[in-house]
């Protein structure tokens, strides 16, 4: 199982898509798990609305199959009641008296210990032959912010629940979460925000010893020039630069020409992208330090269309994570 | 969604744009130069007249919501210190700071209460406060204040209070609320700014009231009540059957002890559940109000536009007054003239002599580590420009130094500024998609800051850009 996590607006959601489609190479069959309600993966795999059915949504390379699933909370509970208790018209009764409201939004925790039961069911899953239904099994997952709770609710249900099926049920879901099967992977960017939650997030998933994967690093833009470049730009090459920008068919070098009217504006740039460079290159020291294994994946334009799916699922088995 | 089907572009690539994209460079704009870097007429925006906004004595509650990671935080806290400075009484109430944003307001630990910000400048007779939300801290006030000693201690021990009140997804929303109303019933400030929740759905918060109302009018919550209230379980025999058959399925499910837990949570909690959800109420009406602003932040980019179209149909829905569209990390140039297409052919121009066969060596930027295709094959941002070879994105494979050569100096330039005008033009067309949805939502752009924001100066900063200074 592959929870991907990460700050929101960090493309986990993507991430976990390519992951899915990375690990279902060579005939193997992995499911693709949302839990936010938000029909992301519909929206990546150009697909209609996903039911809460596991459906068929992509083809991996070499023979693979992707499923995809939108867990939804109301009908998980229905359906786990069903196949643990055997309700029948209670189920119904429950519904109507609200129960059903009340245990997937009004405590919403409960909603929390649905997806990940539901989720873990799947991990767990067997085939008439007794071999797992799922190769793998990648949940994009709440943001950092909230995943190590998220997890963990089976942990205060099993505390909340001291006895009965659901404490039974709780700790079997934790026993997957924990076990090596597991991997929790952090997504971010190499900017200072997502990087700091993710390794806070790491530091609440070690403590919690929930098994941490690797970190992702999305949208990663090439660096074209460095500090010493524009340290260089700024001093004293101006007027070479304005000529070789002349030379390049960019217009006139005098004062007030089109080539020497562009210098001031480009060098602005490159001290952004410079500053940029620098503080990536912090960024990418405090992801080393955190010891994980780290894959990155490239800047993909304007959104994400589905050759740019298959691109990044190439990117992630190249580097080793699939 | 509409929006997107009708996206101009296929494959995430921009398309070739016919002929140049030469416009005038900027009069006098005061954001520096923000001309679209496009062929096709940029829609025009109505102004989000920020400082207007701040300034307006009437305006006492401003709202700032949107999906995660839009810089919706920081954007509350630069509102803050500007309308602060311009003479406002200020109180930010925010939910989940990074720590360093945290820092930049000199707000050191979650404490649930407003602390004054040093360093903001007083002079025009404005001062600032700021607050982190303490969950499970709002929710035991709200106990204590609304029970008396014996009961309140029953409810705070509670396992089943505990475990909700310490952050099952949801209370936050609750309690962000009832804080709001809490900072506005005390009235110290004449502004509130409130940075929402970072929710599952950005809406989250604004369900909260009638959530709580359709559980209190629940008929489950009046079963779960019932047995606690006849003084325990056995008055489950004066249930009809369908009643009990519940019951006794949910003791089944869940065990008896946690139905036992919940049942006198519920107990407890019902005198104070009249007036939790009275202020609830009073705290939706409050954002209906004239005196609340709400400001949708986005970054311009496609999945934060379209969470921002979707919240700004549903405010409308629920008749909730929206000031505009927050749009941060906006790119802009000071050379419009030149065009991605024409600054790139010039830079493969430049760097033709110097041939690509030496990668790694001097390449420059320390991307060396790793696999080179994972920062190179993908990098569709300079690789997919239309002229741009196949090798655009292999700029590190030219061999020499920018530092050294003027020639390669020049080109590096000349592609930052072709993947800046690309950037522009993806960043315009996405904002349209939007404007094109919603043209009466008024519009600020915020230009994008290389760095984060983690000082009062940057707030400053980025305050005056919100006011268009």
């Amino acid at each position: 199982m592959h929870v991907v996590s990460g700050k929101g607006g960090t493309g986990k959601t993507t991430v976990a898509a390519a992951l899915a489609l990375a690990l279902a190479s060579e005939g193997r069959r992995t499911l693709l798990v949302e839990v936010e309600g938000r029909q992301g993966i519909a929206q990546l795999f150009e697909t209609e609305a996903l039911p809460y059915e596991e459906r068929r949504i992509a083809a991996g390379p070499g023979g693979g199959e992707v499923f995809a699933l939108a867990i939804d909370p109301e009908l998980a509970l229905l359906d786990y009641l069903e196949m643990f208790y055997k309700l029948g018209r209670a189920g119904k009764a429950l519904k109507k008296m609200g129960a059903v409201d009340f245990a997937t939004t009004v405590a919403p925790g409960l909603r929390d210990v649905l997806l990940t039961g539901k989720a873990c069911e799947a991990v767990r899953r067997k085939g008439p032959d007794g071999r797992r239904v799922y190769d793998a099994v990648v949940m994009d997952a709440p943001p950092t912010g909230r995943i190590t709770r998220f997890l963990n609710v089976n942990d205060e249900v099993a505390g909340l629940a001291r006895i009965g099926p659901v404490h039974n049920q709780a700790q079997a879901v934790m026993r997957v979460l924990k076990s090596p099967e597991t991997a929790v992977h952090l997504v971010t960017l190499l900017e200072e925000m997502p990087v700091q939650e993710t390794v806070d997030g790491v530091a609440e998933l070690r403590a919690a010893q929930l098994p941490v994967g690797g970190v992702v690093v999305n949208m990663v833009r090439p660096a074209l020039l460095d500090a010493d470049a524009v340290a260089a730009a700024e001093d004293g090459r101006r007027a070479e630069v304005v000529r070789a920008l002349s030379a390049a068919g960019l217009g006139g070098t005098r004062r007030g020409g089109s080539a020497e009217r562009l210098f001031d504006p480009l060098l602005a740039e490159a001290r952004e992208h410079a500053e940029r460079v620098a503080l990536e290159h912090l960024q990418r020291a405090e992801i080393a330090a955190l010891g994980l294994p780290g894959y990155e994946l490239g800047m993909q334009g304007e959104g994400i269309d589905l050759a740019g799916l298959y691109r990044l699922a190439g990117s992630l088995r190249k580097q080793g994570a699939a | 969604m509409n929006a997107r089907d009708g996206a101009p572009t296929v494959s995430g690539r921009e398309p070739a744009g016919p002929g140049p994209a030469v416009r005038e460079p900027a009069g006098q704009d005061p954001a520096g130069a923000w001309r679209p870097a496009e062929d096709r007429e940029p829609l025009d925006v109505v102004p989000l007249a920020v400082d207007a906004l701040l300034d307006d004595p009437g305006t006492r509650i401003v709202v700032c919501c949107g999906s995660g990671g839009v810089g919706k935080t920081t954007t509350a806290a630069a509102l803050g210190v500007r309308a602060a400075e311009r003479g406002r009484r200020v109180v930010v109430l925010t939910i989940d700071p990074a720590r360093r944003l945290a820092q930049s307001m000199g707000l050191n630990e979650l404490d649930n209460t407003p602390r004054r910000v040093e360093g903001v400048d007083g002079s025009a007779g404005g001062e600032l406060s700021a607050m982190m939300l303490d969950m499970k801290r709002t929710f035991d006030e709200v106990v204590l204040a609304h029970t008396d000693a014996a009961r309140a201690r029953a409810i705070l021990e509670n396992p089943f209070y505990q475990a909700l009140s310490a952050g099952f997804a949801g209370t936050q929303e609750y309690m962000a609320m009832e804080k709001l109303g809490q900072l506005r019933a005390r009235g110290e400030w004449d502004l509130i700014v409130v940075d929402t929740p970072p929710s599952r759905s950005a809406l989250d918060f604004l369900d909260a009231p009638k959530r709580l109302g359709s559980f209190l009018d629940g008929r489950f919550i009046k079963l779960l009540m019932a047995p606690a209230k006849v003084g325990g379980r056995g008055a489950l025999k004066f249930l009809n059957a369908g009643m009990s058959m519940v019951t006794g399925v949910l003791n089944k499910v869940v065990g008896t002890q946690l139905l036992g837990d919940v049942q006198t949570f519920v107990a407890a909690m019902d005198t104070m559940f009249g007036g939790f959800r009275k202020r609830a109420d009073a705290t939706y009406r409050l954002l209906q109000a004239p005196g609340t602003a709400f400001l949708v932040v986005a970054s311009p980019e496609r999945d934060a536009l379209r969470e921002a179209a979707y919240f700004v149909e549903r405010l409308a829905a629920d008749e909730m007054p929206l000031a505009g569209l927050v749009l941060n990390r906006v790119h802009g140039t000071g050379a419009p003239q030149l065009s991605a297409e024409r600054a790139l052919a010039a830079a493969e121009a430049l760097e033709e002599p110097f041939g690509a066969e030496d990668p790694g060596a001097e390449g420059p930027g320390p991307e060396a580590a790793g696999d080179p295709d994972a920062g190179g094959q993908e990098t569709d941002g300079v690789a997919g420009l239309p002229g741009g070879s196949a090798g655009g994105g292999r700029q590190a494979g030219v061999s020499g130094s920018p530092a050294r050569s003027p020639e390669l100096l020049a080109a590096g330039m000349l592609r930052l500024h072709a993947e800046r005008m690309q950037v522009m033009a993806r960043e315009r067309r996405t904002r349209d998609r939007f404007v094109a949805v919603h043209p009466e939502v008024p519009v600020v752009e915020v230009a994008a800051l290389p760095g984060d924001v983690h000082d009062l100066d940057g707030l400053r900063t980025v305050g005056a850009r919100l006011g268009g200074v």
